[in-house]
């Protein structure tokens, strides 16, 4: 399998798993602390808005993708290239499209955490 | 931050590691996953580990979605983190597999990553809709009128 075949299937990951990631934040964001929403309407009430939130549920749906891509990409390459690119550049991408799409405040701090955490899990992974 | 969020974030990493484990656990039983064996795959969940692992996962699973309900996507993620560093010493001293150097400087990366995060803010505010300022007296006009009426009386 090329190179590019390969970076191709580790950037879908990627991507399929931020995009999965970021519509579960905001999905979480607008529905409100899951404990204060219990409080107010029941364990039941809680699971009925989780559910019924488009965006969890799209959310869902490209984690889902996310994972077969990279079961897929895992056959194409070395389990060493594959799990640690895909796990520490989902950090990265996370960290920038949280800062474009939720306008969450990406200050130095969470800038520098991101890239220590990816470093380190591409050192676990390899 | 509140107790029941810091019971909620250490949660998150202990059903994510332990979770992680007990699938590994289990599917040692069954042995590497190829083609010739592929059909035999469902017979998986019959094994108590795997049982107790997506159990698990499932608690991760439901306290990670209650995390971002109050935290930021870039605070929850590498706060929990230290899943990864709970997931190697217990494949150090539970399934006894070998950890290399590098693997223990993943670890130190990781926590010098979640020093980073573990002192700032965990949510942008007005982010969570729970944490947006509503207007509190937005009828002023009709406040206005009952006041006047009070005084009137």
């Amino acid at each position: 399998m090329s190179h590019f075949v390969l970076w191709s299937g580790i950037a879908t990951v990627v991507v399929t798993s931020t995009i999965g990631d970021v519509l579960q934040s905001r999905a979480m964001k607008e529905i409100g602390d899951l404990g204060l929403v219990r409080q107010e309407h029941g364990l039941w009430g809680v699971m009925r808005r989780v559910a019924a939130n488009g965006r969890f549920t799209i959310g869902l749906g490209f984690m889902a993708i996310g994972f077969f891509s990279l079961l897929i990409t895992l056959s194409w390459g070395d389990v060493s290239i594959v799990g640690p690119a895909s796990a520490s550049l989902t950090f990265i991408a996370n960290a920038l499209a949280a800062r474009l799409y939720l306008k969450e405040r990406v200050d130095h701090r969470r800038w520098m955490a991101a890239m220590f955490v990816a470093a380190g899990v591409f050192l676990l992974a390899r | 931050m509140t107790i029941r969020k810091y019971i909620i974030l250490v949660a998150v990493m202990f059903f994510a590691a332990c979770g992680d484990v007990s699938l590994a656990r289990g599917m040692r039983v069954f042995g590497p996953v190829t083609l010739a064996t592929l059909p035999h795959l469902l017979t998986v969940l019959l094994n108590p580990w795997i049982v107790l692992g997506v159990l698990l996962l499932i608690g991760f699973f439901a306290s990670y979605l209650s995390a971002l309900s109050f935290a930021d996507l870039t605070y929850v993620l590498p706060a929990t983190s230290v899943s990864y560093i709970l997931m190697v010493v217990l494949a150090r001293f539970f399934l006894h597999e070998h950890v290399t150097i590098w693997r223990w400087l993943g670890v130190l990366l990781i926590v010098t990553g979640v020093g980073f995060v573990a002192t700032g803010p965990e949510a942008t505010p007005g982010a969570h809709r729970h944490n947006r300022t509503e207007p509190q007296y937005e009828p002023v006009a009709e406040l206005a009128e009952v006041v006047e009426a009070g005084n009137e009386a």
